[in-house]
């Protein structure tokens, strides 16, 4: 397979009805990719399959072999909240896959990525939801995956902090050489930062449209481009 | 006596002074305790002394500070350490066995249909009944003493355990299961530290079960320990080695439940709860 991760023919049912109907997707080394459709429509679903959370599905869900180098599953995972545990310190919230084995080092070099850096002592409630997000990407970026999954991981930030992030995230995925499968409802985001935008409807699921967003980063979110792509997402939506 | 009342009433008018919180306020703040002791001790040593009550059944908190001082030269501190070593010894084996028991509950279903109905009928019998039992199996000796101490404090411990471990955030089980932690490492990385709360909470109430047990025990057979001295109170007819007795036992539940609130304190830092209103 060339891709890193790829979900072949995927469906899911919950208590009989099918959420999701012949999905599939490859994620290539380094691309972004972001799942993009409505509340309830399977995207967090499939993103949980493909992190390997739920088992219950049919189809193909296969991972490179180059992922399985390094210490975890070559998969790290931000969720929509940030997930600390509360009665650990930020440093060890972000190594928390080696618990004591921790390597300092890299955990202060990912709390320095992220911004935090010297706050590896603070405990999760002193952190404002913002400060927690970013925790929780440097927790994801710890076993140094290949493949990072997020799920809405920005929909609880305000749209200031929300935007920091969208680049801080593009940049460290950049950086360390990470491929990005976003799931999201936010169509700016969906196009600010992906290579593909698969929009994700109907009833059962679908992808319904691929959209390719051929333009380089650093982009400018007020871009004719984008606008004009935003567009078309939205017609494919409304529809 | 009077005087300590005297500092009691400004400590409690302090707060509705509303007053900036100065470190001697806080320290003042620390003694409200103390308040409603020390009026019910000068109230009753006026009663006795004005002979309202006699004597011979209810001696003046004065009396019963010089029994505890004679006591206290002679034989109470072996009677307090023989109790305080059974509670001890009962306390940590029972408090042992239930966090085994009640982590493994917890976490597996199929172990609760199997475990949990026969706990919760031990559980309803209560404590003293296996007294008997216990002296038959085991003797007069510490043995019993110490098993019925361990039963007593098992089952809070147990219950709360069992109850924090289905209390825990699924979303952080799911963390344990995205980074494929054995169970074992769940239990010891996930289970316990979010059960904390609720695991303090069972222990706090497993150690006064404790001193509620030794009690019991000490008093139906036992040469030394508080409630030896309670028996030997009642069969000398002397109420102030009995309220001495008491008086220790209160003391000696307080002490050790502050202990480990002060540990529970230091340990669920991390909580971020409320922690009740100045009001």
């Amino acid at each position: 397979m060339s891709g890193l991760l790829e979900l072949r023919d995927i469906r899911k049912s919950y208590a009989g009805v099918r959420v999701l109907d012949d999905v599939s997707l490859a994620l290539a080394p380094g691309e972004i990719i972001s799942l993009l459709g409505p509340s309830g429509c399977g995207k967090s679903t499939l993103l949980r399959i493909a992190a390997g959370l739920d088992q219950d599905f049919t189809g193909g869900l296969s991972h490179n072999p180059l992922l399985d180098f390094g210490g975890g599953s070559g998969i790290g995972v931000v969720f929509q909240e940030p997930r600390l545990l509360p009665w650990l310190n930020v440093a060890q919230n972000v190594g928390f896959a080696d618990g004591r084995g921790v390597d300092g080092a890299w955990v202060e070099q990912l709390l320095t990525d992220v911004g935090l850096a010297g706050q590896g002592e603070k405990l999760p409630k002193q952190l404002s939801g913002g400060m927690a997000q970013r925790v929780a990407i440097a927790r994801g970026l710890y076993q140094r995956p290949q493949v990072l999954l997020l799920d809405e991981p920005f929909s609880a930030v305000d749209a200031f902090t929300r935007m920091k992030l969208q680049d801080l995230v593009v940049r460290l995925a950049d950086a360390y050489g990470i491929a990005l499968l976003l799931v999201t409802h936010d169509l700016d985001e969906a196009f600010y930062l992906s290579d593909r935008v698969l929009i994700l409807g109907g009833s059962p699921s679908r992808i319904q449209r691929e959209l390719a967003v051929p333009l380089a980063h650093p982009r400018d979110r007020r871009s004719a481009e984008l606008a004009y792509l935003r567009g078309e997402a939205l017609t494919e939506l409304t529809l | 006596m009077a005087r300590a009342t005297g500092v009691a009433g400004q400590i409690a008018t302090a707060p509705c002074a509303n007053a900036p919180r100065s470190s001697r306020a806080t320290r003042l703040g620390a003694l409200r305790g103390w308040v409603v002791p020390a009026v019910l001790l000068a109230l009753l040593e006026t009663v006795v002394r004005l002979g309202w009550i006699p004597g011979y059944l209810m001696p003046a908190p004065s009396e019963l500070a010089r029994s505890m001082w004679e006591l206290a030269e002679g034989p109470l501190w072996e009677h307090i350490l023989a109790s305080t070593l059974r509670v001890l010894s009962g306390f940590a084996i029972g408090a042992s066995l239930a966090l085994l028991l009640g982590s493994a509950v917890g976490i597996s279903q199929r172990l609760e249909a199997f475990l949990d109905p026969t706990f919760q009928a031990l559980r309803a019998v209560p404590g003293l009944a296996w007294v008997p039992l216990l002296l038959i199996w085991l003797g007069i000796d510490e043995t019993s003493k110490v098993t019925l101490i361990a039963i007593g404090s098992f089952f809070p411990v147990y219950m709360n355990l069992v109850a924090g471990i289905r209390n825990v955030d699924r979303k952080l089980v799911e963390l344990g299961e995205l980074y494929r932690l054995s169970r074992r490492q769940q239990i010891r990385r996930i289970f316990v530290p979010a059960a904390q709360p609720y695991l303090f909470t069972g222990l706090r109430n497993g150690l006064s079960m404790a001193w509620l047990c030794v009690v019991a025990a000490e008093l139906l057979a036992a040469t030394e320990g508080i409630g030896y001295l309670l028996t030997d109170g009642r069969e000398t007819s002397r109420p102030d080695l009995v309220l001495v007795a008491i008086i220790t036992l209160a003391v000696m539940g307080k002490l050790s439940d502050s202990l480990l609130k002060r540990l529970e304190q230091r340990t669920l830092r991390w909580r971020d709860n409320f922690t009740g209103g100045e009001s």
